[in-house]
């Protein structure tokens, strides 16, 4: 019995050093990253005594405790580096760059062996000869002439709260003699507290005294305020108060059909403080953004000084929250943005200075919230990006034709900077440039929900901005059905909805490419219940849209009814359903029944809306490559005359636009219409082509033609359909303004030369009547 | 083992099967199931159990029998699972057996190839056979086994 009780009281008492031992390394880390970031700002500001005393601080309890659990290697380095620092707190030493990388040579050490110890147990096999040798060396150089006054305040321990006394004096509140002579008479045996003496003696009010004490004190809680709380545990939390809100919805549900005043009362309560305890548990998993941003300023250090360039980082909004993870997801793909941009966008001091800009480059790091969403931005002042450069290379990866690229907008080919296998960089370095990494970080960001958006300005710089939900946990949610079945859909995917009934309900649909005229444009249809493959319970007469986003793409879904939105909890599928790509996930709905999430990116890909374009281009690409007449692309069919039916690419349509005739005014002989800001001119297909019988009805139906940001309408009498196919272009007889002729829909159709046209209209060539 | 085990068996039309009870995490009637569109056919769809999400998987179909036969409701095994439980949809439930392992053997080869891929053997009792489910197959949904 003796015997056992000894072993456990053996094995408690290696538990307890475990603690401690795990304590000290998650302590020891986060010292590690304080000394660096404080380290890297006191170069900044190297008069700052406040900075130098948390480095030094960071660096001596390391060496303390490392001390009693007896890590010898950690302790010499640390002796070491705090003599230096203990200098440069005397002021023998001034803060140098070469002392600065000696330094945080050092807390690399220190983290490494830390991470030994965390792994192994030992403190590894690293050799720490170097990287004292180093500090010995910096301790060696030192300068006696650069002792500054601060020698006279050191001495004391930088962990010990301020005296009273300095607290009054730096308010500007005592004179040093006052509280000299109150000390000396505490000296001689007076046993009143400074305070006490100070006010007797008149020198200082009783409450600024009272404040100065509660600064003191405020100093001394510090430490007590905070808890460590494992992450599990509050992971642990989040589920159960997901749990909480199924079941408070439930009973919100049931107070709903009961019809008691009382319960119902009881229930508004439940909820009240259900929501309540949600965001309060919420807020308890969210970190500030700075965790992550604190690792920035090394890493830019690091590649600046490689790079040889100047860099000076700004930080806005580090105390926005997201939750951890989120921040989880994103540090990754941030890191690999900020090396991108010392890498790649800030330039060498020479060239700055050579295209007139300060020889330091700029990067700001702003966090901010917006609708309920965290936006994130990372902007340089450097080079920008080159979009001929990202066009010349996307062309030469077949990712688009030379055709294609031609008529990209600005943003889209910036956007090409996201797709696998691009960079421009000239030079590849070690850490960027590889043609990986911002596709990684797009599909990261979206995978969290989140959505990129790139802009850049040649030799300005260049932005990256980050919309990102703050939680993933519980989300808000449209609740639709569809073939019987209730769906979610998540809110930050959700841009309108659209009912329309009677005539207008006529969504056009062709070969399974349907499309919707949304004001003009036309819009993607997605029909749900054939996606699924749902029996279809819908009434003819009338059509739910719900407009989606999927990337930079919009599209409308079609589904039998919309109902609510709803604050759902998400779980995810198990791994048998890991082959269904359009479901993010599933939820429990106030009934008690489960509805599948839709994950919209997926369900887009699926119907293959977003990769049109891709997809497009590519059939471009195949269509240039081999039979240079057509490839399968979608044509806009229109009705011109009596019997006219003419095609032009969908890719060269901008809008579809309808005009009352009134609108119509005239300009140099020509008929233009105010369109958007613009003079826009209007071609009369059916004259230009000279086809008859034109309807002249009391609206114009326009087809709006844009290149180099200026746009043309060329009038049509009917626009008939979109028809996504290959066709095989016939020169039945030469005419000039068409490319020829195929068969679309089974019917002949006239291909429209529409650059050959405008020309011939002597529009948008800079010549023409264009003001 | 000591030579005995105890199984929780079901009936699955007509066929008498046995899980390990430390497999079992409890066993509970018809639950209203969500289907899953475009999922594999052997997955019947989720169930909400005590706020959990569950996928049921046909049982029938996975072992290729005759369908369930309609206004026949199914029963839940819910098997335990590191990673989540999975429900197993069976005709009837019933009694928790204590087999012999002496009377254990291989599975026959008269049965069909399909079926006898999703045994581990089988128990020789006094009146009739008793079939071990081959659970890891069981809950196995070709092209998606998350590798």
């Amino acid at each position: 019995m003796g015997a056992s009780d000894r072993e456990t009281g053996v094995a408690e008492l290696a538990g307890g050093m475990d603690e401690i031992i795990k304590e000290f390394l998650v302590e020891s880390g986060e010292g590690l990253d304080r000394f660096d970031r404080d380290l890297i700002a006191l170069e900044k500001d190297r008069s700052s005594r406040a900075l130098l005393d948390s480095i030094f601080r960071a660096i001596h309890t390391i060496k303390g405790t490392a001390g009693v659990l007896g890590y010898d290697k950690l302790v010499s380095i640390s002796h070491q580096g705090e003599a230096v620092l203990s200098r440069m707190r005397d002021g023998v030493l001034l803060l140098s760059p070469a002392i600065a990388t000696a330094l945080l040579a050092m807390g690399d050490a220190l983290r490494h062996i830390v991470g030994e110890i965390a792994d192994s147990g030992t403190e590894g096999d690293a050799d720490c000869a170097e990287v004292i040798a180093k500090l010995t060396a910096v301790l060696n150089r030192e300068k006696p002439e650069a002792r500054s006054r601060q020698a006279e305040i050191s001495g004391r321990d930088a962990d010990a709260p301020p005296r009273l006394g300095d607290i009054l004096v730096t308010a500007n509140v005592c004179r040093p003699e006052d509280i000299e002579a109150a000390a000396e008479l505490q000296q001689a045996g007076d046993p009143r507290p400074l305070g006490e003496i100070l006010v007797a003696q008149g020198v200082a009010q009783p409450q600024i005294v009272a404040a100065g004490l509660k600064a003191q004190s405020d100093h001394r809680d510090l430490g007590s305020n905070t808890i460590r709380v494992d992450v599990s545990l509050l992971d642990k939390l989040m589920n159960l108060v997901g749990e909480l809100v199924l079941a408070r919805n439930q009973i919100l549900q049931l107070s709903g059909t009961l019809k008691d005043t009382p319960f119902a009362g009881t229930s508004q309560r439940l909820s009240l403080i259900t929501t309540e305890l949600q965001e309060s548990v919420m807020k308890t998993r969210m970190q500030p953004i700075g965790t992550v941003w604190n690792k920035v300023p090394r890493i830019v250090r690091d590649l600046a000084t490689a790079a040889g360039k100047q860099i000076e980082i700004q930080m806005e909004g580090a105390e926005t929250e997201l939750d951890r993870t989120i921040i989880e997801a994103i540090k990754d793909p941030l890191t690999h943005i900020i090396r991108n941009a010392v890498d790649h966008g800030i330039e060498t001091p020479e060239i700055r200075r050579a295209k007139a800009k300060s020889a330091t480059g700029h990067l700001l790091l702003r966090a901010f919230h917006e609708g309920g969403q965290v936006n994130l931005e990372i902007s340089d002042d450097g080079t920008g990006i080159d979009s001929e450069k990202l066009k010349a290379k996307a062309i030469a990866k077949g990712m688009v034709t030379a055709d294609h690229a031609a008529r990209m907008s600005e943003r889209e080919v910036l956007n090409l900077a996201f797709a696998p296998g691009l960079s421009t960089a000239a030079r590849v370095s070690n850490i960027s440039g590889r043609g990986v990494g911002m596709d990684v970080v797009k599909t990261n960001v979206e995978r969290i929900g989140g959505v990129v958006d790139l802009q850049s300005t040649r030799d300005k710089g260049t932005l990256l901005r980050i919309k990102i939900p703050l939680t993933l946990a519980i989300i808000p949610a449209l609740i639709v059905t569809s073939g019987g079945e209730r769906f979610a859909i998540p809110q930050v995917s959700l841009i309108e909805l659209v009912r329309s009934e009677g005539e207008h309900a006529a969504t056009e649909d062709v070969d399974g490419a349907a499309v919707y005229r949304l004001r003009g444009s036309l819009l993607p249809l997605v029909d749900l219940n054939r996606q699924l493959h749902l029996e279809c319970g819908r009434r003819p007469e009338s059509v739910n849209i719900v407009v989606l986003q999927a990337g930079d793409r919009q599209f409308g879904l079609v589904v039998d009814e919309i109902n609510d939105t709803e604050e759902i909890v998400v779980k995810p599928l198990s791994k048998q359903l890991k082959s269904v790509a359009c479901f993010a996930g599933a939820t429990i709905m106030g009934d008690g029944h489960v509805a599948l999430i839709l994950d919209v990116l997926g369900l887009a890909q699926m119907s293959q809306v977003l990769s049109e374009v891709r997809e497009q281009a590519l059939s471009e690409h195949a269509a240039a490559a081999g039979d240079a007449d057509g490839g399968c692309q979608a044509w806009l069919l229109f009705r011109i005359g009596k019997s006219g039916r003419i095609a032009v690419p969908l890719s060269l349509v901008s809008r579809l636009e309808e005009f009352p005739v009134s609108m119509i005014e005239h300009y140099a002989g020509r008929e233009v219409i105010q369109y958007r800001g613009q003079i826009m001119p209007l071609v009369r297909l059916s004259e230009a082509l000279g086809y008859d019988g034109s309807d002249g009805g009391e609206r114009l139906q326009v087809v709006v033609y844009s290149a180099n940001g200026r746009s043309a309408g060329l009038v049509v009498d009917e626009i008939l359909d979109i028809a996504e196919q290959t066709a095989e272009v016939h020169q039945i007889h030469p005419a000039e303004m068409l490319q020829g002729a195929a068969v679309l829909q089974q019917r002949v159709t006239d291909l429209l030369d529409v650059p050959a046209l405008l020309a011939r209209q002597k529009l948008l060539t800079g010549e023409g009547v264009q003001p | 083992m000591n030579g005995r085990r105890q199984l929780c068996t079901f009936v699955l039309a007509d066929l008498y099967f046995g899980v390990e009870v430390e497999q079992v995490r409890e066993v509970i009637r018809y639950q209203e199931m969500t289907r899953i569109p475009l999922a594999p056919e052997v997955i019947a769809g989720l169930i909400n159990l005590r706020g959990q999400i569950v996928t049921a998987i046909d049982l029938r179909r996975q072992l290729e029998l005759e369908a369930r036969p309609a206004g026949q409701l199914p029963m839940n095994v819910i098997i335990r699972r590191d990673d989540g439980p999975v429900s197993l949809l069976v005709d009837e439930i019933g009694e928790v057996l204590e087999v012999e392992e002496e009377s254990f053997e291989n599975p026959p080869h008269t049965l069909e190839r399909r079926r006898r891929d999703f045994l581990r053997g089988v128990y020789k009792l006094k009146d009739k056979l008793l079939l071990l489910l081959d659970i890891e197959k069981a809950i196995s949904v070709a092209g998606a086994n998350g590798a």
